[in-house]
């Protein structure tokens, strides 16, 4: 069970988030002006990494703010934890 | 019958004796004894049968790795199958037999398979039962499998679970837990410390140990330990307490059994609790495994590890036999031999495989134990029990008999690196002490004492104080064991030499798995099933790795071990479930009106997390004249409607507008102040996901209604949009769904029951039109108002605080009572929806209902603007012509409603093949005395009048297709 | 020297102290070139290899597997087989599966236990059941067997259930021809049956990158050197995205973790696979009598095969909720193993961008049941070139045309 440390609230379990998956995902736009395989990208093609992965949660039964988590998928090691609009280089929890 | 009392025995109540019961015969034992300690103390050597041959066992082991002591413990509702007798702490009046042992231990029917054995080998079911097939051989093999017997009655015991955050925790409470727990707590930052201990004494090794300890007798350095600890404010001590899981990020799981050791009547409160221990740093004093050793007939009642013999002689005063034979590779069991010579055994042996003797044998010749070096069991002789020992030199020469009624075996000892292998924690093999060691740890914890491979108690100690401080020190390495006699390929003797004592796996089998080419680990575990007994291989696992390893002439490292999974040891799922059982499991909500409409006779359901009236029968009425009744007063009088449920959305600022016009597919930008408009709600992938009414309060101020299952969810997913999407927005929502109670007021004499309670709302139909809101009064309570109609009717929803909801119920219900007022529930509103062709998202719609489906493809030509799900919608497959649409349907064969899921096939269809849709709502209209139905077809839209064939359950019907507006399709009603 | 496995057979080798019985597969060392290669020794992988050379003579092929056959998924799951599906082209292809596995040991002459006790799905309320009595009717209308019963006959053929339950039982749809079987054996099977026509199994064996010319696959990198073939097939369920991207093809597929857990083993008590769609539970009993329990997806990406708290809380809390007196009964072992999870539940049996690659993925939590259906359609794309017919709507366009099959938001049932 994953102990996130909600930026707003402090350390809390799993239990209390839910995951939104990947972050930082662009979505196209204008609506008549995306292609279908643009489309298609946003909705179904992620990078599902075996290594560190950029996910947002939120904090469904604490504060409900979403923010975004870099965890490794394969230790599930979280290693760094900013909030929306905010970006982090490359690794740069590890 | 071997097993003996003696007199004395650490940890037993002599003065304090306690009968029970085995297998139907009256035993006593003392306070202090297990189930497994009495047994053997009363001379019980056969416990029950293995799982495969049935063959006799006896216990091997004293704790939770005992492979065969399997018991069925107390009767009736009280019932547990496949308790470990060696967990099992003697009660008064305690009542256990064998499982798997038809009618009984000693005499077992299926013993017979015992003498099939060699046409049985491991994996023989993959080879056979082809003809006629499988089905025919299974029951059999069913009712031969399986240990214990299920309980057949509830549970009567309630279970609880605790969270705790500890800077510390310790497992195992040997001579290393204590002494890293007291270092724990001492050091500083340390605020809470907790140590638990499965057992329930704390001591672990201690309790058979007859080694001084920094100058005392052990259990007095327990005892001074424990004191110490009990007298330290941030230190918390748990007996009966077993780390069963290592998970994620510290997360250690335990299980404590809190009344499984009183005789049933005397239990109070939850039977077990289920704690969740988030640990800063985590100890594992979790010792370490005794390996049996693998010889021919090693699964003969009388044949124990010589740990479990030490405990048993030690701890509870219980003694195997009288003439014992212990074999060994290492020192440990030269402590097990004294303990047993100590007690007054006629005389102890010592078979050592290594050939020079070291200082234990030669003070153990001195107490006149005989001691045979460089030589090792070949095979135990006695067919129900132990009658002697055929020992040899390793290569096979100088046999010898030795006569002895228990056998005592070590083959050296395996950490129990199970919770630091579940943390992710990779393991090496190291060849002095054939044995898997923690190595790099991966979460924060670290392994101290015997989990480590260290079994010196000095050392262990010195090092879980080391590691407990934080200070990092190196140990001398353990004197590494001698060696274990294998079998070569082929021996016949390795089929009688078993490694898995439970699931009946033998040395023949891991040679005929490799002889099949099942050489890796998990292949082994699996063809032969070795490790997977309800012991999880605690004693076999690495004697079945290293048994396979010398036979393939490959390092046990490259052979390598499987996984370690959680739970450690058995963990009842009653204990899991915690509180969330019965109404607790998801408890219902209800409306301020629930006690209201009870009191009427509603028959309350379940609609998703809510309980509400689904009718209101009058006595005699069943559910369908009930709902016909109900709905009749609507359309002619007036009803009243619990419509609390349904959601409620605050949506504020100065970008509500612009933000609802982007969730919903309709407009809502140039929705005017006091005005209410339908909404359509698409997820992003274009399927419909929700409906509800749109109401402008304010200038940035408006109410989004949602169906009753969705509020949360959308209120979510507004959230969602705004902040990782749209954060640029000046948006607030708030699901105030709770906040505001609704009652539904409709039919033609609405108007007049809302106007008898009084209010500053101008009702007039010129003034307050269908589709408006207002905000104000209502008897005196502050309100809002929505005229808006799900029946067809002239409708009000009218929504107070949900502290008002009851009153304004029963504010209405007098106030209708002259004009016929009439309460009714889900169902009659369901069907009046039907009759006007109002669409039930959830029910007329599913995961591939694009809006297009239901009509709404020309307003969504019109809206220029993006929303959810628009992108969509026109992608090549939202462009077929022939998806499915959703319409009405006439029945045409004079039969009654059709049913709810029966599909809808062609006109001229004669086979049932080819679907081209369902029916999503039907029911007989009270209001035009016919049935009616909504279904999705095929090109449903353009077939207007098109006969179908409606397929049910193998019977056929005759409809065609319709308008979906059965009823008033004008809207005259709801104008009024 | 025995290869038949039957009674016979066990009673000979009996006599001869089991030393006849041959290897049940061959471990091969790989060749620098085959007509097929075959990623992923698990169910699907095997399958694929079998039918690779049993239904189009193709028998030079190498199946790679980086760990050992059967080690995946096809080892961690909780077994169960059932063609209870709504749509035509997933029922028909689910059905064509059950089929195979009927015939399936006989096939391999290796007993794979299936075990036909009925695959049950409860309703628990109104909407559920007007939902089951639809997907009946579409089983139905595909020719597939099932049974829609009430709730008194539900109790009746399922004795044990809560007599007061939270969620109240209202009906059930019964596949009786669905039940489990012996995972393992299914991999074990297949690996004997193709490895004696000819398949190398090459197990420990990674695929480190392929090798790619003109948008062709002409062979894979692996730890054990280079292995050169124009016709590559994956079926690495799990990992699909991981190993498709080494051949620069990416997959519409996230990788969750699915928990599962066993209870110890007691006798019959469960005559049947259930599964209840309000606490998301389902459970049988397995021959040895194990209760076998199958939870939820652990909703963020994981490729760590480790068990987690709250399912095992979720799962325990749905069995005693249908069971009461299972709450007494103990978990013995629980573990996790890594679902392609795929928007719409619908598998991807699919040729690629890159020519001579095809894949087999996207199974969700539910591949144990299609191996045979999902190696028969695989081999036949990757003999033929063309999407065999039973597999046509499971290609990859559909993620662009939108024409995704999705079970689960149509018929309310899990998949």
């Amino acid at each position: 069970m994953l102990l996130i440390d909600c930026p707003y609230c402090g350390p809390r379990s799993e239990i209390e988030f839910r995951c939104g998956g990947e972050s930082h995902v662009q979505r196209p736009g204008p609506h008549d002006a995306a292609s279908d395989e643009q489309w298609a990208d946003y909705l179904f093609y992620r990078h599902n990494p075996k290594g560190e992965h950029r996910e947002r949660w939120l904090h469904m039964a604490g504060c409900g703010q979403w923010f975004n988590v870099a965890r490794d998928t394969v230790t599930h090691k979280i290693t760094a934890i900013y909030r929306m609009g905010e970006t982090i280089d490359a690794g740069a929890g590890s | 019958m071997s097993g003996w009392r003696t007199d004395s025995g650490l940890v037993v109540d002599r003065s304090k004796p306690i009968n029970f019961e085995w297998a139907g015969r009256r035993y006593q034992g003392f306070v202090g004894d297990t189930l497994a300690s009495a047994l053997i103390a009363n001379g019980v050597s056969i416990i029950g049968r293995s799982f495969k041959y049935h063959r006799p066992r006896g216990l091997i082991a004293a704790g939770l790795e005992e492979p065969n002591g399997i018991v069925q413990l107390e009767r009736g509702s009280h019932t547990l199958p496949n308790i470990k007798a060696t967990q099992v702490e003697l009660y008064e009046g305690l009542v256990a037999g064998p499982v798997n042992a038809r009618p009984s231990a000693e005499f077992d029917l299926l013993a017979i398979n015992s003498l099939f054995k060699r046409f049985i080998p491991a994996a023989f079911y993959y080879k056979t039962f082809f003809w006629p097939n499988w089905h025919a051989f299974e029951p059999s093999i069913r009712n031969a499998a399986g240990l214990g017997v299920a309980p057949a009655e509830p549970d009567p015991d309630c279970y609880e679970h605790r969270f705790a955050h500890v800077d510390v925790l310790v497992i195992g409470s040997g001579a290393a837990g204590l002494a890293a727990a007291e270092a724990a707590a001492a050091a500083p930052g340390n605020e809470r410390v907790m140590l638990v201990e499965a057992d329930c004494e704390f001591g672990g090794g201690l309790l058979a140990s007859a080694d001084e300890l920094e100058g005392s007798a052990p259990m007095a350095w327990r005892d001074a330990a424990l004191a110490r600890l009990r007298a330290l404010p941030n230190v918390e001590l748990l007996n009966r307490t077993m780390a069963f899981g290592f998970y994620d990020h510290n997360l250690v799981a335990l299980a404590e059994r809190l009344s499984d050791h009183l005789p049933p009547h005397q239990r109070k409160g939850p039977r077990q609790r289920l704690w969740k221990v988030r640990a800063g740093k985590v100890i594992l004093a979790t010792g370490a495994f005794e390996r049996p050793i693998p010889f021919a007939g090693n699964d003969l009642p009388g044949v124990m590890l010589a740990s479990a013999a030490q405990v048993y002689a030690r701890r509870y005063g219980a003694v195997p036999g009288q003439r014992i034979v212990v074999c060994t590779n290492n020192d440990s069991a030269y402590a097990a031999a004294r303990a047993l010579h100590a007690a007054g055994c006629a005389s102890v042996a010592i078979v050592d495989s290594r050939v020079s003797p070291g200082a234990p044998a030669l003070a153990a010749a001195e107490c006149g134990i005989r001691v045979v070096q460089g030589a090792v069991p070949i095979a135990a002789r006695g067919r129900r029990m132990v009658k002697g020992l055929d020992i040899a030199a390793l290569d096979g020469r100088h046999r010898q008999r030795l006569s002895c009624d228990a056998i005592l075996m070590s083959d050296g000892w395996n950490p129990a690196v199970h919770l630091h292998s579940q943390s992710g924690g990779s393991l090496d093999y190291d060849d002095a002490l054939q044995a898997f060691l923690p190595a790099t740890a991966v979460q924060n914890a670290v392994n101290v004492g015997a989990a480590a491979g260290i079994f010196d108690l000095t050392a262990a100690i010195a090092m879980a104080r080391d590691v407990a401080r934080g200070t990092a020190v190196r140990y001398p390495a353990p004197a590494p064991v001698g060696p274990t006699r294998r079998f070569a390929d082929g021996d016949p003797k390795a089929a009688s030499a078993w490694l898995d004592f439970q699931n009946d796996v033998t040395v023949g089998d891991v040679q005929l798995a490799a002889r099949e080419n099942f050489r890796s680990v998990e292949h082994l575990k699996r063809y032969t099933t070795l490790g997977m007994a309800s012991d999880q291989g605690k004693t076999s696992n690495i004697s079945g790795i290293q048994t396979l390893s010398a036979l393939l002439g490959k390092a046990a490292p490259a052979i390598g071990t499987t996984r370690f999974r959680p739970p450690f040891d058995p963990v009842t799922i009653g204990a899991f479930a915690g509180r969330a059982t019965g109404e607790d499991l998801s408890p219902l909500s209800e409306t301020p009106s629930h006690a209201a409409q009870l009191a009427l006779d509603a028959v309350m359901e379940p609609y998703g997390r809510w309980s509400r009236a689904a009718f209101f029968p009058r006595p005699g009425e069943d559910e369908h004249r009930a709902v016909a009744r109900e709905v009749m007063a609507v359309r002619q009088a007036a009803g009243l409607f619990d419509a609390s449920t349904l959601g409620k959305i605050e949506v504020k600022g100065p970008d509500a507008a612009e933000f609802l016009q982007r969730m919903y597919v309709g407009g809502i930008r140039t929705l005017k102040i006091g005005q209410c408009r339908y909404g359509l709600m698409l997820s992003e992938h274009g399927v419909v996901y929700d409906d509800g009414v749109i109401a402008r309060i304010g200038e940035c101020h408006y109410l989004v209604g949602t169906t009753s299952g969705h509020a949360s969810a959308i209120a979510e997913s507004f959230h969602e949009w705004l902040q990782c999407e749209w954060p640029h927005l000046r948006v607030a929502v708030e699901n105030v769904t709770t906040a505001w109670a609704v009652v539904n007021i409709a039919g033609p004499r609405a108007r007049d029951v809302l106007a008898a309670l009084g209010s500053d709302i101008d009702l007039s139909s010129e003034a307050f039109a269908h589709m408006q809101i207002r905000v104000g009064a209502i008897g005196g309570v502050p309100a809002r108002v929505q005229r808006v109609s799900y029946s067809g009717e002239l409708s009000y929803e009218v929504a107070v605080p949900w502290r008002y909801g009851a009153s304004l119920w029963e504010e209405l219900m007098r106030a209708g009572k002259p004009h016929g007022i009439t309460p009714f529930g889900v169902e009659a509103m369901m069907v009046m929806r039907l009759e006007k062709g109002f669409l039930h998202v959830g029910s007329d719609t599913d995961g591939t209902t694009y809006p297009q489906d239901l009509g709404f493809g020309a307003a969504i030509a019109k809206k220029p603007d993006d929303f959810v799900g628009r992108r969509s919608i026109v992608r090549p497959d939202g462009l077929r012509p022939d998806r499915r649409q959703l319409v009405g349907l006439e029945v045409i064969d004079g039969a009654g409603p059709l049913a709810v899921g029966a599909h809808v096939l062609p006109g001229e269809a004669v086979e049932a093949r080819g679907t081209q849709g369902w029916v999503t709502s039907s029911a007989q209209s009270p209001t035009l005395g016919r049935p009616v139905a909504l279904a999705l077809v095929e090109r449903g839209g353009e077939r207007m009048g098109e006969a179908v064939r409606i397929w049910d359950l193998g019977t056929w019907r005759a409809a065609k297709i319709a308008d979906v507006r059965f009823y008033d399709p004008s809207g005259e009603r709801l104008h009024a | 020297m025995t290869r038949t496995y039957s009674a016979l057979s066990l009673l000979r080798e009996g006599f001869n102290a089991q030393q006849g019985w041959q290897p049940a597969w061959r471990d091969a060392e790989p060749k620098s070139h085959y007509d097929a290669i075959v990623i992923g020794g698990g169910g699907h992988g095997l399958a694929t290899a079998y039918y690779l050379a049993k239904n189009h003579g193709i028998t030079n092929v190498a199946l790679i597997e980086r760990g050992w056959i059967g080690g995946g998924n096809t080892g961690r799951n909780t077994t169960i087989i059932r063609s209870n599906y709504f749509f035509p082209e997933t029922a028909n292809f689910f059905e064509f599966s059950v089929k195979l596995y009927e015939g399936l040991s006989k096939a391999l002459n290796y007993n794979i236990m299936f075990s036909q006790r009925g695959m049950w799905t409860l309703a628990h309320d109104r909407h559920g059941l007007e939902m089951l009595r639809r997907s009946a009717n579409a089983m139905l209308l595909n020719g597939i067997d099932a049974e829609l019963h009430d709730g008194a006959m539900v109790r009746k053929l399922i004795p044990g259930l809560n007599e007061n339950p939270r969620f109240p039982i209202l009906g059930g749809l019964n596949q009786p021809r669905g039940g489990s079987a012996r995972h393992d054996a299914v991999a074990w099977g297949y690996a004997r049956a193709a490895s004696a026509l000819g398949v190398d199994i090459i197990q420990n064996c990674e695929v480190h990158d392929f090798i790619v010319e003109n948008g062709h696959v002409r062979g894979v990198v692996t730890s054990h050197g280079a292995i050169r073939s124009d016709t590559v097939g994956m079926a690495v369920a799990g990992h699909s995205s991981v190993v498709a991207a080494k051949a620069g093809v990416r997959l519409p597929i996230q990788s969750f973790a699915l928990q599962a857990f066993v209870s110890e083993p007691v006798k019959p008590c469960l005559d049947t696979v259930v599964l209840s769609p309000a606490t998301g539970t389902y459970l049988s009993q397995s021959d040895k009598g194990e209760l076998v329990l199958g939870a939820g997806l652990d909703l963020y990406l994981s490729y760590a095969q480790r068990g987690n708290i709250p399912w095992m809380e979720r799962a325990a809390a749905g069995v005693v909720e249908l069971f009461p007196a299972f709450s007494r009964l103990r978990f013995l072992r629980q573990w996790a193993g890594i679902c392609d999870v795929v928007h719409d539940s619908t598998p991807i049996i699919s040729k690629t961008d890159l020519g001579g690659f095809y894949v087999n993925c996207g199974w969700g939590t539910g591949g144990f049941k299609a191996i045979p259906a999902g190696g028969w359609c695989l081999a036949h794309a990757m003999a033929t070139g063309e999407a065999h017919p039973l597999a046509r709507g499971f290609g990859l366009d559909r993620f662009r045309t939108g024409a995704l099959i999705d079970e689960a938001s149509a018929s309310g049932i899990a998949h």
